[in-house]
């Protein structure tokens, strides 16, 4: 996995695989502007993994809408090889908080739906389908109705269908968040696992602070109103993906000493207890 | 005298072997109606009523085996549901074609909306007067006048059907780059079905009264309105009552009907 490189340490003219160049937005909220983005800069490379994390209302999720091109109405340029996006496409996948798989479709229908647009025969669909379901450790379920999933199954459909289509970038719009603890850790390796196999650029939007330092080789902190970067820190190889590793823990208390959370869990439960004392 | 029935039966499904639990089970909805024939034929055995206003089931029963083997009432009904039917799918397609095409299009939402909201509001039955001056009392009049009644249902579930396809189906659908035409084969038709069939459901149950009401108002013809005319002048109880129950069956058949074809067709709702 490539590990991040300085901004200024890259030739000039060679473009990143992502170019986020101060990218500003606005909403009108009841007849009031609120700035949900301000002079955003950031540049990914291929095969990277940037996670985003921050508290909610700092724009992390608006700005995969941006990239995903769902939303072109902002000031700055987004860039993807150097193209500006103007309008969604098959490059960019997203996984969504909630599966959003269609419930009147099987497993496989819904993973094949993310094809409708592709130029492949009927024979390579169907091949690409079960590839990916076999990556994501379906096959056995190719025929079943979404209602009949666990959610953390259903979020592995999810994310075949993303990956289907073999996307150059695939966003990550907080795709753990609904799910139960343990399925959590065990997605977030197997996450690890597929987006190396595939190859895949990915921007992960999180409120994890473990998730986005275990999975991440940056990691990106935004700050709310407006929403805005704090600081990027990277992941450096001394951090082993362990998440009891020192080192791990020393960036993670980082990150959120960043998000304002300056006392780790084991203080801030002393000074609960004290003071309910 | 039912609630010693039903509770007796409820004690016997937890001993009773599997067949007459079976029996025990799919029996219990019946147990009122049938409480009520009895009470019925008490009624009129006990001389409590005046037989020529509520004759015996016996009487009804005679009446009943006298027209379906005379072929007359059979005629009847099947003229009568022949009328239903035509009118039931010319006002369903009409009603679904343009839920849709409103569903679809905010123009023609916007266009259109008003003037259906302000329809939904009318009576069904106070267009009677209207139907008959434009259309006649006849065969055409009748068959408007049902169309108009499955229309309505119809028209305004596959409106809402449509139009309550969650905005998150719509952002995948740009996501996937759908076409117009994959986002309504793909997420909007399938996404309304649901509520198509609930309106094809209640227009099944409207048609199907709007059909005796047609029979009853406008021109006298062959059905079982037709009937029910005769009987009200001719001071034919029995057949008036043969009538009543006649509707209700065939009212409780297409809802069986109905209730099993979409459970048949959207089976993705059961896990």
């Amino acid at each position: 996995m490539s590990r991040p490189v300085a901004i200024s340490e890259r030739g000039r003219g060679q473009s990143h695989a992502l170019e986020i160049a101060d990218v500003s937005k606005r909403f009108s909220v009841a007849g009031r502007q609120v700035q949900a983005l301000s002079h955003i800069h950031l540049a990914v490379d291929k095969g990277e993994f940037v996670s985003i994390v921050g508290a909610s209302g700092c724009g992390k999720s608006t700005l995969l809408r941006l990239v995903l091109g769902l939303d072109t109405d902002y000031d700055g340029d987004i860039r993807v090889d150097g193209q500006r996006v103007e309008r969604p496409g098959l490059d960019r996948s997203i996984v969504f908080q909630e599966h959003r798989l269609l419930p009147w479709l099987n497993v496989e229908a819904n993973v094949a739906a993310a094809l409708r647009q592709s130029r492949l025969g009927a024979a390579e669909r169907g091949e690409l389908v079960r590839d990916h379901l076999h990556l994501v450790g379906l096959d056995q379920f190719a025929k079943a109705y979404p209602a009949q999933l666990s959610g953390g199954m259903a979020q592995r459909v999810a994310i075949a269908r993303a990956l289907v289509t073999k996307p150059r970038f695939l966003l990550l719009d907080e795709p753990l968040g609904a799910l139960d603890a343990l399925t959590r850790l065990r997605l977030q390796d197997e996450l690890q696992r597929i987006v190396r196999h595939e190859g895949t650029t990915a921007v992960l939007v999180t409120h994890d602070v473990d998730e986005a330092v275990y999975l991440g080789d940056r990691i990106v902190i935004m700050h709310p109103h407006p929403g805005r970067i704090a600081t990027i820190l990277p992941v450096t190889e001394a951090v082993s993906r362990d998440r009891s590793d020192p080192n791990f823990i020393r960036l993670r208390d980082e990150v959120l000493s960043w998000l304002g959370v300056a006392r780790t869990g084991n203080d801030a439960d002393a000074e609960l207890a004290r003071r309910s004392a | 005298m039912s609630l010693i029935a039903i509770a007796g039966r409820e004690r016997l499904s937890h001993i009773a072997p599997p067949p007459l639990r079976f029996i025990g089970r799919h029996l219990r909805p019946l147990a009122v109606p049938i409480a009520l024939l009895v009470i019925w034929e008490l009624l009129a055995r006990a001389g409590a009523a005046d037989p020529r206003f509520l004759p015996s089931l016996e009487e009804v029963v005679a009446r009943g085996v006298a027209e379906f083997s005379r072929g007359g009432l059979g005629f009847n009904l099947l003229a009568s549901l022949e009328r239903d039917l035509i009118g039931f799918v010319c006002g369903s397609v009409a009603g679904i074609a343009l839920g849709l095409a409103i569903g679809f299009s905010r123009l023609i939402e916007r266009l259109l909306g008003p003037v259906l909201l302000v329809h939904r509001q009318i009576a069904l039955f106070a267009w009677v007067p209207l139907i008959s001056m434009w259309f006649g009392g006849g065969e055409a009049g009748k068959i408007v006048f049902i169309a108009l009644a499955a229309f309505q249902p119809t028209l305004i579930n596959t409106w809402q059907g449509v139009s309550g396809i969650p905005r998150s189906y719509r952002e995948l659908a740009d996501v996937l780059t759908f076409s117009w035409f994959d986002f309504a084969r793909i997420i909007a038709l399938p996404g309304a079905l649901p509520q198509i069939f609930t309106g094809l459901h209640a227009a099944l149950i409207y048609a199907w009264t709007a059909t005796v009401g047609a029979e009853l108002l406008l021109n006298i013809a062959p059905g079982i309105g037709g009937r029910m005319n005769e009987g009200q002048h001719l001071f034919h109880m029995d057949l008036l009552l043969l009538c009543v129950l006649l509707l209700g069956g065939v009212g409780v058949v297409f809802n069986v009907i109905a209730g099993s074809l979409e459970r048949r067709l959207l089976r993705w709702r059961i896990p």
